[in-house]
Formats: structure tokens, sequence, C-alpha cells
């Protein structure tokens, strides 16, 4: 296994009382919480921190811990072989396949099933957030999550184990969608419930669509011609293109709603998909475009910023 | 027996006994919340209270918020109140973003 450096993680001197721990902790706990923190990689600073602080505020644990040593972090190493013994764990008990931060939870005071040894005890809930495509939340999805799940064996140890996860997304889910999926989340033990997975669902961008809860927004880029004398054009929707009518006089920024093309509603109905009207000129005009536009300047009386100077 | 996926959203409704138990936190935290309206419920009968199952997260971070920062009832209703308000925040900047053309 490899080492942690709990005191490290703290902030903290290997002497430090437990009062200082303690403070240690909570500054280090408010500004990485991931809850509440911007900050990158907030969630696996917070994992070590609490590691660490589960371990130095008990004076049992950090006596076992201590007992460990002081070795760089990240090395190799097996704990020394009376180390279990002597800090009141099991002498059954295996080093294989554990876990550095599942250690201590046999260790101490509180080793062992805190439930007591045949009690019944649930499995552990994942929360687990996920990013989707706007089409797998409109088709429905099934992502393969690898969790690494504590469990206990039949003689009580526990361990780690990587475990896949099928979590299947049904058509209907939103961006800040939340999922429960009962029972996905580690095994109980002696009868225990299992654990739940809940997702937390996020989309990631898309090339042409923008999503507001079920509706869907895509850009339209109309020829000036077709935004003044209208024109038919096709609309492409997670579905499959549609025929949207543009009517005559259409104007940039202006919404064209398709009923029903957005995102499916879980229970039934779908949200709506919204063109919005872009009018877009030629990069660059054949001298034929040119003498047609210069005409329609001659011909036209219209006057796009009119209101500037107090007109209508 | 419980279907494969729940949507937790404001169609589906919670009691409090499940709220309990989904969320750790224990009843009398959760009706203090309630009360408070740091956790938005839906209706309440005498000691009844039914929420939206939307609130199943809400009360999960309280309860990982609770043990995980320490913080007392007090701190707990403000920093949800706040949680929240900066959700509506980002939910309302994706609103926007969502009506602006691409660039």
């Amino acid at each position: 296994m490899k080492y942690s450096d709990y005191y490290a993680a703290l902030g903290v001197e290997r002497g430090a009382s437990q009062e200082e721990i303690k403070k240690s902790y909570r500054r280090l706990a408010q500004k990485y919480h991931p809850d509440v923190s911007k900050e990158p990689e907030a969630e696996e600073r917070f994992k070590q921190i609490a590691e660490a602080y589960a371990t130095l505020k008990d004076p049992e644990k950090r006596a076992a811990y201590d007992a460990l040593g002081t070795r760089p972090q990240g090395e190799e190493f097996r704990p020394p072989p009376d180390w279990a013994r002597q800090h009141g764990g099991n002498q059954q008990f295996s080093f294989d396949d554990v876990d550095f931060a599942d250690l201590f939870t046999r260790f101490g005071a509180r080793g062992g099933s805190p439930y007591g040894e045949h009690a019944a005890m649930p499995g552990q809930d994942f929360e687990v957030p996920v990013e989707i495509s706007i089409d797998d939340a409109f088709r429905g999805t099934t992502l393969e999550l690898q969790l690494s799940m504590p469990e206990y064996d039949a003689a009580g140890r526990l361990h780690r184990a990587p475990h896949n996860v099928k979590a299947r997304i049904p058509p209907g889910a939103i961006d800040g969608q939340r999922l429960r999926l009962p029972g996905k989340g580690s095994k109980g033990l002696n009868g225990g419930r299992h654990g739940d997975l809940y997702l937390d669902i996020s989309f990631k961008p898309h090339r042409l669509y923008r999503a507001t809860g079920h509706d869907l927004f895509v850009d339209l880029p109309l020829a000036p011609w077709e935004a003044a004398l209208g024109a038919a054009v096709e609309v492409p929707t997670p579905a499959g293109a549609v025929n949207l009518k543009v009517p005559a006089g259409t104007s940039s920024g202006q919404k064209l709603r398709l009923s029903g093309r957005g995102l499916p509603k879980p229970r039934g109905g779908a949200g709506d998909l919204y063109a919005v009207a872009q009018i877009v000129v030629p990069p660059q005009v054949t001298e034929r475009e040119r003498e047609l536009f210069s005409s329609l300047k001659e011909a036209s009386s219209f006057e796009p910023r009119r209101h500037f100077t107090g007109g209508a | 027996m419980e279907p494969e996926v729940l949507w937790l959203d404001e169609q589906r409704v919670v009691s409090l006994s499940e709220l309990v138990e989904v969320s750790g936190l224990s009843s009398e935290e959760l009706i203090e919340l309630a009360q408070g309206g740091a956790i938005p419920f839906r209706e309440v009968q005498g000691a009844n209270y039914v929420f939206s199952a939307s609130v199943i997260s809400v009360a999960r971070t309280a309860c990982r918020l609770r043990d995980e920062l320490e913080l007392d009832m007090a701190g707990l209703a403000v920093a949800l109140r706040l949680l929240d308000r900066v959700r509506g925040l980002e939910e309302e900047i994706a609103r926007l973003r969502a009506l602006l053309p691409r660039a």
C-alpha cells in the first residue's frame, strides 16, 4: 500500500496538538469542501484532508498512524509485523488489497464495523457527477461507471475493490438533473440495505444546441433576402431535421418556435426548440450581387437606426 | 419493488421518513430546516411533512456540511440559503447564455 502523509495533508507539524489539528482541518475544509468550493480539484483535496482528519482527530488512531513512522508521501510499504496487534486490530488481519485509508477504520477504539460484528450494516451511497451530451439526454443512455467500493469479506475484513456499475439514464434528463438509482451503491452487510447511486447530470457543450430546461436553442443563419422575403428552411433537431417556414420580415434575434421539438420530459411531453434568426451576409459579394444590393439601397427607404434620433 | 431510476425533481414527492432515510439528517433537524425555510416543503399536516424529491440532494448536502464542516443548525441554514441563491443564479446565467447567439 502507499503511505499518505496525513500531517502534510492538514499542513501541521507531527507534534501538533489536537486543537491545532482541528483548527487546520476546519480552515482547509471550508476552502476545499466540494459543496461550497470552486477551487480546482477541490473534491480530491477535500478527500485527502477528510481522510487525514478522520485518523488524526482520534488519539488512538493517531498513535497507530504515528507508529508507522515517517515516510515519503506515496512510498510503497507494509506495516511492521506487530503493528496490527499493538494497535488493537485483529491478529488475523491481512494487509492484502487494503487501502491505506481503510487501515485506520479497523484500528483504535472503534475498529471494525461500527454497527457491531453481526449487525445489519447499510451499504455506502455514491454521488457521481456525470457529463452527457444533449443527444444522449434526448435518446437516453447507459453509462459504465467504475466505483471503488468498500466491502467486508466473509471474515469481516474491510477492503476496497473496483466495481463496474451500469447506470441507465432514461430519456428526459436536463442539465443539473439529479437521479437516484436505488441499490446501485455498495452492498449492505448482514442484511443491511444496499447503498444508492446518485447521478448529478450536466451537459457537454453541443456544436449546435444550447439547452435551458427541456427547451433547446439553435442559431438559424438566414441570408438577407430569406429574412426579408420569407423562406422554407431545414432546421436540425435531435430527432432529425424538420422544415420550418421563416415568415417574411424576420429580424435577427427573433425566435421561431418548433413546438415539442426540444428534449423529452420524463413523464411525457417535450420542451420546445427555438430557432434564433441570425441574418448573415456573404463574406464576399460578386459584382452582380454588389449591383443588386446597390439597387436595393437606392430603392429602399428603410431606416434601421431611426430610433437613435427619437423617431418611431 | 423500487423502480430502477428515480427522478429527483418537482413532480415526485417524498415523506419526512423517506428524507430521513436517504439524507442522513434526523427528523428534528429536517423539520427545523423546513420550518426555517432552508429546505422547502410542499405541505404539512401535523408532523407529516411532504417534500419534492428535488430536495433530496439539498438534504444530503446539508448532512455533509453538518458532518464535514461541523456546522451547527444556524450555520447550516445560512449555508443552504446561500447555496440555493448560487444555484438559482447559475441557472439564470445558463438560461441567458442559451438565448445568446454563438459568437
